[in-house]
């Protein structure tokens, strides 16, 4: 633990900041303007893991090993998430035979 | 003795068979046989009588004075305690014979005076109500238990009073009597919460009990007392509350006869005569009660001398006695009250049956102008209506006269300008009276097309018991001017407590009788000449009248002032509700605010297109309008 801590701390803590808010960015954009719906969760994905990315860092920084913890917990998280997310993929392309979200806009009634 | 005890611990039965009888008429229907409604209820109203007549002798042989029958505690919440008990004392005894004697004749005779109307049994059925009603209200052992009787009787008043509710104006004659005794009770009920709050009962002996350790002039007290009054002015029929009680006409005889003499009108009387100890330590009250009873005796006995439906006179009239009785309640003379009641039950009940023989025979006339030379066709009926008269006018031996002159006796001890003011009230009485009398039985009959009979047994048997009590009814308190030693006061010294006053002595007392006589002789000869000799009697309303008789003929304008100054403006203040505030302000603020929601609405609900990345990018940009609004504050 003590090992992976200063491995952490190698790479200063701004380097960090930027990369994850840089992740976090390109999967914002992917959500926005992306429309297969598979590439939309993926984006998901990856915004979650920039912000897992910051956390073990902040968490490895301070000294505090909560911030490692909350990261296990948003796996979990996300990997039920995920597979919710796919079931709903499958059941939309067996339905519209599509993964183009621009076609569910037939639910909003 | 232990008979005696069980006996009187069953007297709850006195009311509950004319509960019995009002169920049974009343939900057998149409199943019933024809006449079977009459004689049930009749039976189980002479049943009470029954059972209070022997109440009476078991309690007087036992030398009990009062006994209260708790049946069970009908509310107990926390300190509060109101168990649902009758007090039987001697007032409340008093009261029963009263209410079940005359109740029972009443409704004997109207066996035979309902025999033909088809809602007979629902007659029935309402009078046995109207009874146990009234004998709840004089028998409860609290203030709880009389507000129920008191509310019942309300109640059926207006059942009884609207009985034949196709005729529109009955209907509004009922909805009077029903809303102007609410004006009264609701001072009733006030003045019952401010007893609770001071006595925390309302228990008569409890209340009683404490009011002994409150000095007299109380300010608690008198308005107690005055809410009270509030109560008893609206049920009794006083100045300002007592138009309802001659438009009450509306109702079939028999129901007039009940209200005006067994029930409902005498319970005010009752009332403050059971409530004697809380009124003696209120003299303000006492005051405001001599005023309002001459004023209603003066006021209602000069409207009655100018009314020309029999009815309506006999309704005057009984407003004019209840005033009477009014001032001897104020005079602190409660058990003289008392007894006017009794006397007044007997000869009131009396007119109001002869009344309804003379309707019955007339065919449905009630224009005593229309009437006239009954004398010979209906013998029993005159005769009857005759003692009335004598018994109301005061002439002795009649009952009227020992109630009535007792009633002035005090008024002159009290004060001369009152005694000569009521004794005014009573000579117009004598007057109007005789009017009646000589308007209906003597002379021409004026009215052509009418056969007048004399009205079957089944009325007049109830005419001639209550003509014998109203003759003889005054021998139950003779003074002792005439050697007796007034048995019905002392009766009920237990259950009231008059203020005393210092006995008048004999010579004054012969004197005041012997004026008072001279003057009533005056007045009929006065009567009998302008209605008998002179044989031009009947007017047509249509001709011209004095401005003083058109103000009597119009009742002083009374209804037609309380219309100016209630009924309009409060008819205005809704028109202008209505149509100014609520038309105009009320219902567009509402629907306006209907309109802007779904205006709202279908502006909004463009949004919600369905796309997608619309949402997902309304979310992104929600979000960091929050991160930007977070990181400005």
């Amino acid at each position: 633990m003590k090992e992976i801590s200063s491995a952490i701390q190698i790479i200063p803590l701004d380097y960090y900041i930027v990369l994850s808010g840089t992740l976090f960015s390109i999967g914002l954009m992917g959500v926005l303007f992306r429309r297969n719906i598979i590439a939309i969760l993926m984006c998901i994905e990856l915004m979650f893991n920039s912000v897992n990315l910051l956390l073990t860092a902040f968490s490895a920084y301070h000294s505090d090993p909560a911030g490692q913890v909350f990261v296990f917990f948003i796996m979990i998280v996300a990997a039920a998430e995920v597979a919710v997310g796919l079931s709903i993929v499958v059941m939309m392309k067996r339905n519209v035979e599509s993964v183009d979200i621009n076609l569910l806009n037939r639910l909003k009634w | 003795m232990v008979g005696a005890i069980t006996f009187i611990n069953l007297a709850w039965l006195v009311p509950v068979f004319p509960l019995l009888g009002f169920l049974i008429i009343g939900f057998s229907g149409k199943g019933l046989m024809h006449n079977m409604a009459g004689i049930i209820g009749s039976s189980t109203i002479l049943l009470s009588f029954l059972y209070t007549a022997t109440l009476f002798f078991v309690m007087k042989s036992s030398g009990q004075d009062s006994a209260t029958i708790t049946l069970f505690n009908w509310i107990a919440i926390g300190s509060m305690n109101i168990p649902f008990a009758f007090l039987i004392d001697h007032l409340s005894l008093t009261m029963m014979l009263v209410i079940t004697g005359v109740g029972t004749l009443i409704h004997i005779y109207s066996i035979g005076y309902m025999h033909h109307d088809e809602r007979v049994n629902t007659f029935f059925a309402q009078m046995n109500l109207f009874t146990f009603s009234m004998l709840l209200l004089v028998m409860g052992a609290n203030y709880l238990v009389l507000f129920i009787g008191w509310e019942g009787v309300g109640l059926c008043s207006y059942l009884l009073i609207g009985f034949w509710f196709k005729n529109p104006a009955y209907n509004y004659a009922a909805r009077k009597a029903f809303i102007i005794n609410r004006i009264g009770d609701l001072g009733f009920i006030l003045g019952i919460i401010l007893l609770f709050f001071t006595f925390k009962t309302v228990t008569f002996s409890e209340v009683f009990a404490q009011a002994a350790s409150f000095p007299t002039g109380t300010t608690v007290i008198t308005l107690i007392t005055i809410l009270l009054l509030v109560g008893a002015v609206g049920k009794s029929a006083q100045i300002p509350l007592f138009t309802w009680l001659p438009d009450a006409m509306a109702g079939p005889t028999p129901v007039s006869a009940l209200i005006h003499a067994a029930t409902m009108v005498t319970a005010g009387i009752y009332m403050i005569a059971r409530s004697s100890i809380l009124y003696n330590l209120a003299p303000i009250t006492l005051n405001i009660i001599i005023g309002i009873g001459l004023a209603t005796a003066l006021m209602a006995a000069i409207i009655g001398l100018k009314q020309n439906d029999i009815k309506k006179v006999l309704a005057y009239s009984t407003v004019s006695q209840l005033g009477y009785m009014f001032l001897a309640l104020g005079l602190g003379a409660y058990s003289t009250a008392v007894f006017h009641v009794t006397t007044h039950a007997f000869f009131k009940a009396l007119l109001f049956l002869g009344a309804g023989s003379v309707i019955h025979a007339m065919g449905g006339e009630q224009d005593i102008m229309k009437m006239g030379g009954l004398k010979s066709k209906m013998p029993i009926t005159y005769w009857t209506f005759l003692a009335a008269t004598l018994a109301i006018s005061g002439i002795p031996p009649f009952s009227g006269f020992f109630s009535k002159d007792l009633i002035l006796n005090k008024a002159f001890e009290h004060n001369i300008i009152l005694y000569i003011l009521a004794l005014g009230g009573a000579l117009i009485t004598c007057f109007y009276m005789f009017r009646l009398l000589y308007l209906v039985f003597f002379g021409e009959q004026r009215l052509t097309n009418a056969h007048p009979h004399e009205s079957p047994q089944a009325m007049t048997i109830p005419l001639i018991v209550l003509a014998v009590l109203s003759v003889f009814g005054g021998f139950l308190n003779v003074p002792s001017l005439f050697g007796g030693n007034s048995n019905f006061g002392s009766f009920l010294q237990s259950a009231t407590t008059s203020l005393s006053m210092e006995e008048m002595s004999h010579s004054t007392e012969t004197i005041l009788i012997l004026v008072s006589l001279a003057l009533l002789g005056l007045v009929i000869y006065f009567a009998y000449s302008t209605f008998v000799t002179r044989s031009s009697v009947p007017k047509a309303d249509s001709e011209p009248m004095s401005f003083f008789g058109k103000v009597v003929y119009n009742k002083f304008y009374i209804d037609e002032i309380y219309d100016a100054l209630f009924e309009k403006p409060l008819g205005f203040l809704s028109d202008f509700f209505f149509n100014k505030v609520e038309n105009a302000v009320l219902d567009p603020a509402v629907d306006g605010i209907g309109t802007l929601t779904a205006r709202f609405g279908t502006l909004v609900r463009k949004l919600q297109q369905g796309n997608m990345s619309f949402y997902l990018f309304a979310m992104v940009a929600g979000i960091l309008l929050f991160i930007i609004f977070i990181l400005i504050i």
